[in-house]
């Protein structure tokens, strides 16, 4: 993995600028370094069936579509193999590059510990993304827990299952009443931004009423209007 | 590393002629034409000459010409000006559901926000709108009708002269000053026959940073007779309608780079087409699984839009902005609905196609070599987005 010297920036500044001759770029090195030469994904001619686990989340409709498969240790739950496949933009690209050699670095992060990567620790290791593309962007945490609980499903283990706390609102792109909350709270107060940090209800129209709804509730919550 | 900038219709650099045209106006010629004293007049007398040279080129009265700061404002102006002026006439208005988002928007806000209704005219699937189709849409009340001359993602041309000709035998018939018919030509500047006698068209945007000449600065040309209610209010500038201070500089170097274009556009044209149709050609050769978008001949002849399915248009336009080649996708990630094109959807594809859509746009500095460079580099840099892409598409949309 090459480094990066860059600040990260949380998803809530300007675009990253790198300081190679004074070029800017929307990425940061690191960012291009994932998105150049990506790590892990799914070769053409690789057997599903030699993987243990599956994760899947959004959709071509939204403008990014991201497949997981794992192949975990039975004996130590440890993840050995993590192969990915997405249809999105460079970010897209690099933060699911990114994740899989995060959890498979240094032996293998056990599930347990892989289910608590969040999005921001996947933008740290790139050292920062533009911020209209962190939220919409970055999805692999939610396919890999995704696959975390198919791996539980798949050995008998329900009661490792994790049903995630929050509420999904639209199954298409997985968002929850969490995201939309995290949205609000990041300032977008309307549903047109909400959207554009979210993707909610992109190419699933029929959520909209329901997300409009989650948005009044927030904003009251927090801003009292 | 190669330079290959491919997005003429995004917007061209300036030509030296252009600039050599303006430098005086950016120097010792530096008057406002409203002032009373020789550098003021110098600046009038400028202001009026570039005003006749582009009625000329245009076959229009040089008063029928309103300077604006571009294609956003002059369409602006042709719509909301316009609607507002003669709301009273009546509230509906007919407009291409693939118009630039400076009509689109502000047909949008007529709706939402005035009382207006919107009549949005779907293309068919190769993107050209008919004359029937037009005429079909009219009502009673429809004051306005908006179409483009050739589209800003795509390229198709549209039969404007053909349209205008129905609307005033139309207008004509019914014994009415309307509907008043509105294109944007911003897109055909450099290709396109201009003479509105023969578009027979009432209002038209054109736009200097498309064609060689500055950017901020764009034209509308407003037939006699037409009413417009002004978007900003000041001094008498514009006949009042544009007030504020002529941007002079800009002003000569459109007329300028109006003249140039209009006068080399057949030659410009058809050195364009053959290397327009190679890229095509080429790109169907070597890279399975695309589509052109778009009708394959009534398209400018600098455009070539196609779709890569199963791969994300942006990351396409990244691997090949670090190959030196300068294209453009008007995908989702661009904007803030995150919809895709609304050009592409309107063709009644679906959103997997249009989000792996490019637009190479073709200009005066692309020779062959840069055509055969871009057919070497690309096909890789697919084939790498596809081995990591999860998306089958149906191959319907691309057979």
């Amino acid at each position: 993995m090459s480094d990066h010297k860059q600040t990260p920036v949380a998803g809530t500044q300007g675009d990253v600028t790198t300081k190679d001759g004074g070029k800017s770029w929307f990425y940061t090195d690191t960012v291009k370094d994932h998105f150049f030469h990506p790590r892990n994904f799914m070769m053409e001619d690789a057997d599903p069936a030699q993987y243990n686990a599956v994760g899947k989340v959004g959709s071509p409709a939204c403008g990014d579509e991201l497949r997981v498969w794992m192949k975990v240790d039975l004996k130590t739950e440890r993840i050995r193999e993590f192969r990915w496949k997405t249809f999105g933009c460079g970010s897209a690209i690099a933060s699911t590059s990114m994740a899989s050699e995060m959890v498979t670095e240094n032996g293998g992060m056990t599930l347990e510990e892989a289910r608590k990567i969040r999005p921001q620790d996947i933008m740290d290791r790139l050292g920062g993304l533009p911020a209209r593309k962190f939220h919409c962007s970055v999805l692999c945490d939610k396919a890999l827990r995704d696959a975390i609980n198919d791996f539980y499903r798949r050995t008998g283990q329900v009661d490792k299952i994790v049903v995630e706390a929050s509420r999904v609102i639209d199954p298409v792109s997985k968002v929850t009443d969490h995201d939309i909350e995290e949205a609000v709270l990041d300032g977008a107060l309307t549903l047109e931004a909400v959207q554009a940090k979210t993707k909610v209800g992109t190419g699933n129209p029929g959520v909209l009423p329901a997300v409009e709804e989650l948005i009044r509730f927030y904003k009251e919550k927090y801003f009292g209007a | 590393m190669e330079h290959v900038y491919l997005d003429h219709a995004a917007t061209t650099p300036l030509d030296p002629r252009v600039l050599e045209a303006m430098l005086p106006y950016l120097g010792h010629a530096c008057g406002n034409p409203s002032s009373f004293h020789s550098v003021g007049k110098e600046a009038k007398d400028a202001l009026d000459n570039a005003r006749e040279r582009m009625a000329k080129v245009l076959h229009v009265r040089a008063d029928e010409i309103l300077f604006t700061s571009g294609g956003t404002e002059s369409d602006n102006l042709a719509v909301l000006g316009f609607c507002r002026a003669n709301a009273g006439t009546g509230k509906h208005l007919v407009v291409a559901a693939f118009e630039h988002h400076a009509v689109l928007e502000a047909a949008m806000h007529l709706e939402k926000k005035e009382g207006f209704e919107v009549a949005y005219l779907v293309p068919d699937h190769d993107g050209l709108i008919t004359t029937d189709q037009v005429m079909s849409a009219i009502r009673p009340d429809t004051i306005l009708i908006s179409v483009m001359y050739a589209n800003n993602e795509i390229g198709t041309i549209q039969p404007i002269g053909e349209i205008g000709n129905a609307i005033q035998k139309y207008r004509a018939a019914e014994k009415k000053a309307f509907p008043v018919f509105h294109t944007d030509a911003c897109q055909a500047t450099g290709f396109l026959d201009l003479d509105v006698e023969k578009l027979h068209v009432d209002l038209m945007t054109l736009n200097g940073g498309k064609m060689y000449g500055p950017k901020g600065i764009g034209a509308l040309y407003v037939r006699r007779g037409i009413k417009l209610q002004p978007l900003q209010f000041g001094g008498s500038q514009e006949r009042g309608l544009r007030p504020g201070t002529e941007n002079v500089a800009g002003i000569i170097g459109m007329a300028k780079a109006l003249e140039l274009v209009q006068e080399n556009r057949v030659r410009e044209s058809e050195r364009l087409t053959a290397l327009r149709d190679r890229l095509i050609e080429g790109i169907r050769q070597r890279v399975p699984k695309v589509r052109l978008n778009g009708h394959a001949t009534k398209r400018l002849p600098n455009n070539v839009n196609v779709s890569f399915v199963d791969i994300e248009g942006e990351a396409l336009i990244l691997y090949l902005d670090a190959a030196g080649i300068y294209a453009s996708t008007g995908s989702a990630c661009t904007s803030t609905t995150l919809d895709p094109s609304h050009v592409i959807l309107s063709l009644g594809l679906p959103y997997e196609v249009a989000h792996g859509s490019i637009r190479f746009s073709l200009g005066h500095a692309t020779r062959a070599q840069d055509v055969e460079y871009v057919l070497d580099v690309l096909p890789p840099l697919v084939e790498k987005l596809r081995a990591i892409s999860p998306v089958r598409v149906d191959p319907k949309y691309y057979v």
